[in-house]
């Protein structure tokens, strides 16, 4: 049995903040009162809300404990696939801090704030130049809401052609994400099935596309890892009967400075810079998900853009035929910040970025097909899928896997996705992994296959030094608890 | 993990689906649910969503929905009619579908449009059948 | 070498050769050549971290914010103070480092700290149940109205013209595609939407007001809730830009609201131009299965131990798919933390006094504006924004405060042509006696 990387800490207890504290105490420092009173109209006057009562001593020991239960990507190696869960650069947080990009008004007049629009205008010609799709929109504030503004740009237009088509395509291997942001645009999803190599098959599609069909839903390369290699008679198809292509680029990090996104036939295409650009997760956001558009799309995308003359840069609006408004103002201008400063940092470095992903990747690959069921003995990018094939004898599943893989020190790769592998194990290491931790990942995951031959228990036992374990799933969603309760 | 196929329960007093739900008449209404191995697939049931008494379905139609914690199963009429009851208690207690599929955790009963369309669905051999096939 | 990529060239070799492959190239063998990109990456020299550092700073000094400048703008981006010590607690790298916390035994601080936040929102809206949070206030306003519309099955809803213009837009955008329809209802004289002029109220499946409204105005919400519930089926969607005022106005909730959604940027999120901001969402218990986004719930776990987990996730669409209740995958997490923490660093007391002083100065610049032959545009109660109309030629005399760097509201010709010579002044507890008085002394002469 291999050593486990973890030990016992103190790791505290902590209460929930309602349950703390007492009446009268503050963590706030109160600005001086320089004015008098002004009494509330009793019609409007309310109660306030009933917070607990806190010194700053209290929230910072709350807070601190709280992020001690926590596992992030600089803690250890989080392999989640199709998440690229890379690290995220200090200096990016110094950037997006800094008061006057931190405290600027979205309604400044225009020239009161020319910092921040020539960020925007310089983030999206590096967006365009990245991906070789000229047009770009900043303003989604993550990857499913680029989804969404790409389909209602999409939408508006074939509607500009006087066209109203009902379905799209989309792969069986596609995130949910994406049968969702169509069917908010009034598409139906037809599903594709991919074929036995994993990728789309151009007979299917050929028998699918018809001129009721806006077009179809790609991701390149897909959440099997595989580079979809039909791709451009896909769209050759697709385009034949007057449909657009939208690609989700959540696995662009297998790709850059090598694939030319707009000669793969792609119209649309959202990136994710919460991913590919290092920005960090936060837990769950925010992200960003700008879409990148040919020509032809150009005029659709959401207002205002910024538009620069002279050196000068303002906002406009003048775009008859743009789908309108998806964010308040511009989108996520704070994790703006953090990936152009990641581009910076990189510059045309970011193709080593996706050969080393894919390096990774294919490495760990080659290194544990012998013992994990290999869902596609193919080269890989930047990803790979296993399944708990030959672990289904003893009765371990690929939930016991990751259970037990939390205790030796790695966060779990992503389960049971894609939905066409049973009991999937998507590993992406990203290329900010070295070659040591990703041997000890692989030595880590060896010695598992080894343990579920002798010892299967254990696995239904795993997680046993963390925190909690094996929490009541179907109780919390039988009697739902969503707020403080009192329990 | 899932039973083998020899330990689930298949009464022979009803009549089973292809989508995996058992009828059983009753004079002239038909009582509906889910059968022993569809419980089993579907895990921990924590919701069940059933129409309103009164809304008619033709047969294969969905009528309703069943989710467990990490995925929603659609559940379709195996005879056209009209919902005239439908089991109030799994509101409060989902769990009788996985405990008695076939008794407490009964889902709805219809009035149906054409009696011979219980003659359509399969008897239990039949309907083991259809499981072994799939195994 | 670069300092995020730590490959050898001896890594390199080795990892190839278990690979199978002669060179890094090869391993995109699989890549059709008419696919690949014909020329290198045409993007900046990679900057160092001092010349970046350089670099940013020019950017940000190129930028009107305070202390020189002074800003009394709102409309829905408030300045706030920060404590430093909420801007410690989110450099912790376990906290903005981690990801979703689909693996609840290692992200429990993620965990309880958003049940935490769903909590304390629901306490300050006065609502059942809040999710975990959505983009920000503009498509939460619109992911409400969808709601509605599946809970109701109706195609249409109303929205109030006083609600944020820039709202209005997105909602506009998002209901475009699948044909609902908007109907926009008229304020009165004294700001406040005007229900009266809704009339039959049957194909609506909700009715959506702003409070305090785009003009600072605080609507009659028991009035408005009344009016919409005289139809059994229609529900009232209020909204928010400006969460601070519910420390000492009615909130929401105690109004008869049914859904209730906001930006929450004030709570302690810096404005960063716009984004990221907070999509406050909230509803009643009853209509949870309908509610787009995540949600945290209690839980026990083998031990018997108290632990939190993402619940009730067949909603979404990694489950549901094209029948999801929305396509959102991320929510705001990060933001939605900040918010907890300042709910929490402020406390109950410190949320009412903070609120008080707020409301107190800018009713002082109110006063102070009259003093100064400046019409207040609106008759209703106000928070910390208020509508004034200026004298012809103010034109003028904007430019000059603005050379002297002060940014006296924001001028409503684009938004309201109705309301074209009138600006939207904001004051928050960030504004000084002094800067007040300037500005009215300035606006006077």
């Amino acid at each position: 049995m291999k050593a486990p990387v973890g030990t016992t800490g103190l790791i505290f207890n902590e209460p929930l903040l309602w349950e703390k504290g007492a009446k009268g105490r503050t963590g706030f420092s109160m600005p001086l009162r320089d004015i008098e009173r002004y009494p509330v109209e009793d019609s409007v006057k309310g109660e306030g809300p009933d917070f607990p009562d806190l010194s700053e001593l209290d929230v910072v020991r709350h807070f601190t404990r709280l992020s001690q239960w926590n596992f992030g990507v600089d803690s250890g190696m989080y392999p989640l696939g199709s998440c690229t869960m890379k690290y995220n650069p200090k200096t990016n947080e110094r950037q997006a801090a800094l008061p006057g990009l931190a405290g600027g008004h979205p309604l400044l007049p225009e020239v009161l704030c020319q910092g921040a629009l020539k960020l925007m205008a310089d983030l999206e010609r590096f967006l365009a130049e990245i991906t070789g799709l000229p047009a770009v929109s900043l303003q989604p504030a993550a990857g499913s809401h680029g989804e969404l503004t790409g389909m209602m740009v999409i939408d508006a237009y074939l509607k500009s052609k006087g066209q109203r088509r009902t379905k799209v395509l989309i792969p069986d291997t596609a995130h949910g994400t994406n049968p969702a942001s169509a069917a908010l645009c009034g598409l139906k999803a037809i599903p594709l099935t991919s074929n036995e190599q994993g990728i789309l098959s151009t007979e299917n599609v050929a028998e699918l596309m018809d001129e009721d069909t806006a077009g179809i839903m790609v991701t390149n390369p897909n959440t099997l890892g595989l580079f979809e290699a039909n791709i451009q008679q896909v769209a050759d198809i697709v385009h034949a009967k007057g449909g657009l292509i939208y690609g989700d680029g959540a696995n662009m990090n297998a790709v850059m400075g090598i694939v030319d996104i707009q000669k793969l036939g792609v119209d649309v295409l959202h990136l994710n810079l919460h991913k590919t650009f290092s920005t960090p997760h936060g837990g769950g956001g925010p992200g960003s998900g700008p879409i990148c558009v040919t020509e032809r799309l150009a005029p659709f995308l959401p207002v205002p853009r910024v538009v620069e003359k002279d050196g000068c840069y303002t906002l406009s609006e003048d775009f008859p035929q743009s789908v309108g408004k998806i964010h308040a103002f511009y989108g996520n201008f704070g994790v703006l910040v953090k990936a152009y400063s990641y581009i910076l940092s990189l510059g045309a470095d970011l193709k080593k970025v996706s050969q080393y992903a894919v390096l990774n990747a294919n490495y760990i690959k080659e290194s544990l097909k012998d013992v994990y069921h290999l869902a596609y003995d193919r080269p890989c990018m930047h990803e790979c899928v296993f399944s708990d094939k030959h672990q289904e004898a003893y009765h371990v599943s690929t939930l016991d896997i990751a259970k037990r893989l939390m205790e030796y020190g790695f966060h779990p790769p992503t389960v049971y996705f894609p939905l066409v592998v049973h009991g999937a194990i998507m590993v992406e290491p990203t290329e900010t992994e070295s070659k040591e931790m990703i041997d000890a990942f692989i030595d880590t995951m060896r010695a598992i296959a080894e343990e579920v031959k002798a010892d299967p228990e254990r696995f239904h036992e795993a997680p046993r030094i963390t925190k909690v374990r094996r929490l009541d799933e179907t109780g919390a969603a039988r009697n739902p608890c969503l707020t403080g309760c009192g329990r | 993990m899932s039973k083998a196929i020899g330990d689930l329960v298949f009464p022979d007093d009803i009549r089973y689906s292809d989508d995996h739900e058992w009828a059983r008449q009753e004079e002239e209404i038909v009582k509906v649910g889910i059968t022993d191995y569809a419980q089993d697939q579907l895990g921990d049931i924590v919701y069940v969503e059933l129409p309103e008494v009164g809304s008619r379905f033709s047969v294969g139609e969905e009528f309703g929905t069943l989710e467990s914690v990490k995925a929603v199963s659609e559940l379709f009429m195996p005879m056209g009619g009209e919902i005239v009851a439908i089991n109030e208690a799994l509101a409060d207690t989902p769990e009788r579908v996985n405990s008695e599929p076939y008794g407490g955790g009964w889902m709805v009963i219809i009035k149906p449009n054409d009696a011979a369309q219980f003659k359509a669905l399969k008897d239990r051999s039949a309907y083991q059948g259809l499981l072994k096939g799939s195994e | 070498m670069m300092r995020y990529l730590p490959h050898t060239n001896e890594d390199i070799s080795a990892m190839l050769e278990k690979v199978g492959v002669g060179s890094l190239v090869a391993l995109f063998d699989s890549i059709p050549e008419s696919c690949r990109r014909q020329a290198p990456l045409n993007l900046p020299d990679p900057m160092s971290e001092w010349d970046l550092n350089e670099h940013m700073d020019g950017l940000a000094a190129d930028m009107a914010v305070a202390p020189q400048y002074k800003v009394f703008l709102g409309a829905g981006s408030y300045d706030h103070f920060i404590p430093e010590a909420i801007k410690h607690l989110l450099l912790r790298s376990e906290v903005y480092t981690a990801y979703t916390p689909y693996q609840p035994e290692i992200s429990q601080g993620t965990l309880q700290t958003i049940f935490e936040y769903q909590t304390l929102i629901a306490r300050l809206l006065g609502m059942e149940v809040a999710n975990a949070s959505m983009y920000d206030g503009a498509s939460a306003l619109a992911e409400a109205l969808l709601m509605a519309i599946r809970i109701t099955r109706r195609k249409k809803v109303a929205v109030s013209r006083a609600v944020h213009p820039l709202y209005r837009r997105v909602v506009a955008t998002y209901l475009a595609p699948t044909g609902y329809e908007i109907v926009e209802i008229p304020y009165t004289p004294d700001g406040r939407t005007d229900l009266s002029a809704l009339g039959d109220l049957s194909a609506l499946a909700a009715v959506a007001v702003q409070s305090p409204n785009f003009f600072g105005c605080v609507e009659d919400l028991r009035a408005n809730a009344d009016a919409v519930h005289a139809d059994p089926k229609a529900l009232l969607v209020t909204c928010f830009s400006e969460p601070l005022a519910y420390g000492i106005l009615k909130n929401p909730g105690s109004c008869g609201a049914d859904i209730v959604c906001g930006e929450g940027q004030s709570l302690g999120i810096p404005r960063s131009f716009g984004g990221p901001g907070l999509g406050v969402f909230a509803s009643r218990q009853k209509y949870v299965r309908n509610m787009p986004g995540r949600l945290i719930g209690q839980t026990v776990d083998k031990d018997g131990k108290r632990g939190f987990v993402l619940t009730l996730a067949t909603r979404e669409q990694h489950i549901r798919r094209e029948r999801a209740t929305s396509n959102i995958c991320s929510n705001q997490g990060l933001c939605a933390t900040t918010a907890t923490m300042y709910m929490a660093i402020l406390g109950g007391t410190g949320f009412r006094e903070l609120a008080a002083l707020n409301h107190d100065k800018a009713a002082y610049l109110k006063a102070e504006l009259q003093k100064a032959g400046l019409t207040i545009a609106f008759d209703s109660p106000v928070f910390n924004e208020f509508v004034v109309k200026f004298p012809s030629g103010f034109d003028t005399t904007y430019q000059r405060l603005l050379e002297k760097k002060i940014v006296a509201g924001l001028p409503l010709a684009p938004y309201y042509p109705e309301l074209a010579d009138h600006c939207l002044l904001c004051v928050t507890e960030t504004s000084r006696r002094t800067d007040m008085d300037a500005l009215a002394k300035e606006v006077a002469s």
